[in-house]
């Protein structure tokens, strides 16, 4: 989201800014202004705090391990497609 | 990740790319086993239950047995393979736009949470010191779980893709052929649904 005018911040418009910022994909005046706002605003550092901490913890969703079974279709699979190929 | 232990990883996964082309099923079923499980997961995203999920990725690696002499090894393989499971996911599961529809304007935060001025008035309650584990143990986890199956398919992939299997932006755009705004639009939506998420579990 671009930046248009040079007003501080509402919270409302920073919520919407803050995986420009993670991501780091703002320019350097945004960014300032950004972290003024963050600075003054414990609400939205909250918030922030929140959103990091969603990420890590979606990072934990790792998926299950693969089954014995699993590795046998794989192999077999393999076989299969190296015996057409003959 | 560190960029050693990255780099070492990357090592292992070309040599057991070179023992495939080689012919190696050893070689494969170990690559299999790497992707398998993240492959399932993404193919999810796009098809419309498990089973298709699972003849998606088995699709998948039948196309790479049969391409892997086309791999150019430019990108990495996982990006590569991911690539072609998703091409094949979205070509059985389902025909979405390619852009984000306009007039979805979605908004990260519930507008009543706000004053006529844009400022909180109904703020994000400050953050417990309840520890992460703790939280994921009492239910966390299975609550992320279901906001991410409810999630579009793209925001779902991306989600996946980006914070499950830690591929960096340009690797998601290649995956899903999408662009760097776009990604970030849609990595933002679903962020912001997971954040809302957390924030109702740890209130209720
Ligand atoms: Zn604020």
């Amino acid at each position: 989201m671009r930046l248009l005018r040079r007003d501080p911040l509402a919270c409302r418009e920073v919520v919407e800014l803050v995986t420009d910022y993670l991501e780091g994909s703002m320019s350097r005046g945004e960014r300032r202004r950004f972290e003024a706002h963050l600075a003054d605003c414990p609400h939205c550092t909250g918030y922030l705090a929140q959103m990091r901490a969603t990420i890590r913890l979606t990072g934990r969703l790792e998926p299950a391990d693969l089954t014995a079974e699993m590795r046998d279709d794989l192999g077999e699979l393999f076989r299969r497609l190296r015996d057409e190929e003959r | 990740m560190t960029p050693r232990r990255a780099d070492s990883a990357a090592a292992a996964e070309a040599e057991l790319v070179a023992r495939l082309r080689a012919g190696d099923e050893a070689a494969f079923v170990e690559l299999a086993a790497r992707h398998q499980a993240a492959m399932l997961r993404l193919a999810s995203a796009f098809v419309p239950s498990p089973a298709v999920a699972e003849e998606v990725v088995q699709d998948t690696w039948v196309a790479v047995l049969r391409g892997i002499d086309r791999f150019e090894g430019r990108a990495s393989f996982k990006t590569w393979l991911l690539a072609i499971l998703v091409n094949r996911a979205k070509s059985t599961g389902m025909s979405e736009a390619r852009n984000v529809p306009i007039g979805d304007v979605g908004s990260a935060v519930d507008p009543s949470r706000f004053d006529a001025g844009g400022a909180w008035s109904s703020p994000p309650r400050h953050w417990v010191e309840e520890s992460e584990d703790r939280l994921m143990a009492r239910g966390l986890r299975g609550r992320l779980e279901a906001t991410l199956r409810r999630l579009p398919p793209r925001q779902r992939a991306i989600v996946i893709l980006r914070d499950i299997d830690g591929l960096d932006s340009d690797e998601v755009c290649r995956v899903l052929d999408i662009s760097a705004g776009n990604q970030r639009v849609l990595l933002h939506r679903a962020r912001s649904r997971l954040r809302q998420a957390l924030e109702e579990f740890i209130d209720a």
